[in-house]
């Protein structure tokens, strides 16, 4: 046992010394060179919790890339990133939506890019015994989460669900408690695709029904889903797979019935032409095989940057989102970017500058 | 003594007992102004984060007007009104008072009249475990635990009280796990601690003259606890709930896992509901403008409020304690 310890703290001390020589041997090479040099420095972020888990693979897989070089990605909530980002307290922000006019003025005047980094379904995940598959249109689901709907053998639901049999029982809502992104663009969906039917209006809080049950988080919601017969809510796809929910198919701006999957969310976000600023909205892509209910989040950086280390840290590590990044996605659970909307944001780093 | 003399030099009195007298204003004073600068501190702090949370929350109040306390709060149709907030946050901390107190009071009681010094340390040692458990396990322990086992007492209830006047409107449908009920129950496990140990000091302070003369009145205990501990105990004891109130109006992570997060003003106590602390640990995330203000101003308003009966606490304690010392 003892001499176990000695060897690791041997071990322990040789690694350090090791990674003390790779430091002023790369210090001394980085001058100059752009890519394909190591970088040293901090870079540090906070924001949207639905990049949370791929920032987290990403960072620990960036280590491989530059090994001098330290993220830090501290959730937070996207309107938290934003917040901080004009507070100057991080070099950059996840957010999943673009800057609210609200809080334009905080940003004084600088010019902030939109990077998107991530695309992912939103399910609505339900709870049924014996009910596998069950299709819903927007306006059912609407209806449902207005409180308008409140059996599950309503003929609204059963028109669409020939062959199902579904039980009289009450619906019972389940909601995000805290205010989130999987809220706002939830809802942004429903206010898009039947804004005749959708009266609670979009953001990142609504207020639901009072008989909604509230959780924390996406897991939260799932766990909610998960305890209660009768349950239905919506919950982001990564999280509904992980507490193994079932969730329906949803009909798309070209009348299908689709599936939440990564390659459903793709489709809808490569239906999308997006803004010159590389802003956009996922939700009712007309794509034929979109995912109605696809959400993006965005890696948000000041154009202008105070000095080159930064500028050269901020390209290295978006450019790694955007390119070996991607591959990370989809294990977990979610979605990669078009290759049309990758190239423009990749066309976009060299923006990036004093 | 001489030793000391040739030191000092002839400047210096002879007797070093009054050299050391002479010398100890010098680190009094120096003592004196960092416990004044200690405190100072304090009263710093607090009046920065009075003026600058007044600041930001300046904005909600200039937007709304009077319509703080509108009773609605709907972020998605810019409407900010705190009254749900402020309506929760008064059931909750009510539910946690009516619950704690005489479990609290009647602990104190236990260890101070009834049980022998031996036994009531360890007792005393086991209630003040509770107040070691940090807040979010408490609130994880109700979301996960609690909530759901208690869910199913609710529902009978409601089903039980269905129709009945009154009872219906409190503790009829609709029933949830998470409601106020629920976080006004994890509240008061959160405050017996503070208000068993205040009230166990409280009412250990009644001179044992006025108890021995009970017994040899021929009171039994509890007449002499009413006649002798209660009178000289009682404002000690009510400023030990309101301190307790004041915790479990300010509390938050716990709150904001229980509580059900609707806003909505409901006599039913097995619903879902909010409070002020509650909404601002939830919403401060992702709120902007005039909701992020409003977010700050409730929190203004909380600590005005709890400042408020802090204040009054200390009062009745203090006015209690000095009517102790003057019988």
């Amino acid at each position: 046992m003892d001499r176990l310890h000695r060897k690791r703290f041997t071990a322990g001390i040789a690694l350090a010394v090791i990674a003390m020589l790779a430091a002023a041997c790369s210090s001394s090479s980085t001058t100059g060179g752009s890519s394909g040099s190591s970088l040293t420095g901090t870079l540090n972020a906070s924001g949207s919790s639905f990049q949370l888990p791929f920032q987290q693979a990403a960072i620990q897989q960036f280590k491989s890339v530059q090994p001098n070089m330290t993220v830090n990605y501290g959730g937070g909530g996207s309107g938290k990133g934003r917040s901080d980002l004009a507070a100057g307290v991080v070099q950059f922000a996840g957010s999943d939506s673009p800057i609210p006019s609200a809080e334009t003025a905080n940003f004084k005047g600088k010019t902030v890019l939109y990077f998107p980094v991530i695309i992912g379904p939103i399910t609505v995940s339900y709870n049924l015994s014996g009910v596998t598959s069950l299709k819903l249109t927007p306006t059912v689901i609407a209806e449902i989460f207005q409180g308008t709907i409140k059996k599950w053998d309503d003929p609204a639901i059963k028109s669409i669900n020939p062959g199902v049999s579904l039980p009289s029982t009450p619906i019972s809502l389940a909601v995000r408690a805290d205010s989130s992104g999987t809220t706002a663009n939830f809802s942004l969906f429903l206010m898009t695709a039947v804004p005749s039917v959708w009266k609670l209006g979009s953001s990142s809080t609504i207020s639901w029904p009072s008989s909604a049950h509230a959780g924390n988080g996406n897991g939260g919601v799932a766990q909610i889903i998960k305890s209660t017969p009768g349950s239905i809510g919506y919950v982001d796809f990564a999280d509904a797979k992980a507490a193994g929910l079932t969730y329906a198919s949803v009909q798309n701006k070209s009348g299908n019935y689709i599936a939440p999957s990564p390659t459903s969310a793709s489709a809808a976000a490569a239906g999308i032409t997006p803004a010159s600023d590389l802003t956009f909205h996922a939700v009712w892509s007309p794509a034929p095989e979109a995912y109605p209910i696809t959400y993006q989040s965005w890696v948000l950086v000041y154009q202008k940057q105070s000095s080159t280390n930064t500028t050269k840290m901020l390209q290295a590590y978006i450019g790694y989102l955007l390119g070996p990044g991607q591959q990370l996605l989809e294990p977990l659970g979610y979605a990669k970017l078009p290759s049309s909307i990758d190239q423009q944001a990749k066309a976009q780093l060299d923006k990036i500058g004093m | 003594m001489s030793v000391a003399t040739r030191r000092a030099g002839p400047a210096i009195p002879a007797d070093p007992a009054r050299a050391l007298s002479e010398r100890r204003p010098l680190g009094d004073r120096g003592f004196q102004i960092l416990a004044l600068a200690c405190g100072l501190l304090v009263l710093a702090i607090l009046v920065l984060i009075a003026t600058s949370t007044s600041q930001q929350a300046a904005l909600w109040f200039s937007t709304e007007g009077i319509k703080v306390f509108a009773k609605t709060w709907n972020p998605a149709a810019n409407q900010f009104g705190a009254l749900p907030f402020i309506y929760g946050t008064a059931i909750t901390g009510a539910i946690a008072v009516i619950m704690a107190v005489p479990v609290s009071v009647g602990i104190a009681l236990l260890l101070t009249q009834v049980v022998p010094y031996r036994w009531a340390r360890p007792i005393v040692y086991v209630v003040d475990l509770l107040a070691v458990v940090p807040s979010v396990v408490w609130g994880l322990w109700g979301i996960l635990v609690f909530g759901p086992w208690i869910q199913h007492i609710y529902a009978s209830i409601g089903s039980a009280v269905q129709g009945v006047p009154v009872l219906d409107d409190l503790f009829g449908p609709p029933t949830s796990g998470a409601s106020f009920f629920t976080c006004g129950i994890i509240l008061a496990f959160m405050i017996t601690p503070i208000v068993t140990s205040l009230s166990r000091e409280v009412i250990a302070t009644v001179p044992a003259i006025d108890r021995e003369g009970a017994y040899a009145l021929g009171a039994t205990r509890l007449e002499m606890i009413r006649g002798a501990v209660w009178p000289h105990s009682k404002g000690g004891v009510t400023g030990a709930v309101l301190l307790g109130l004041g915790r479990a109006m300010g509390e938050t992570i716990a709150a904001a896992l229980v509580i059900g997060s609707s806003p909505t003003i409901t006599s039913h106590l097995f619903a879902p509901g909010y409070n002020m602390p509650a909404v601002i640990a939830n919403q401060f995330g992702e709120a902007s403008g005039v909701w992020r203000s409003g977010l700050i101003g409730l929190g203004v308003m909380l600590f005005a409020i709890t400042i408020i009966i802090n204040i009054i606490a200390r009062g009745i304690v203090d006015r209690s304690a000095r009517r102790q010392r003057g019988a």
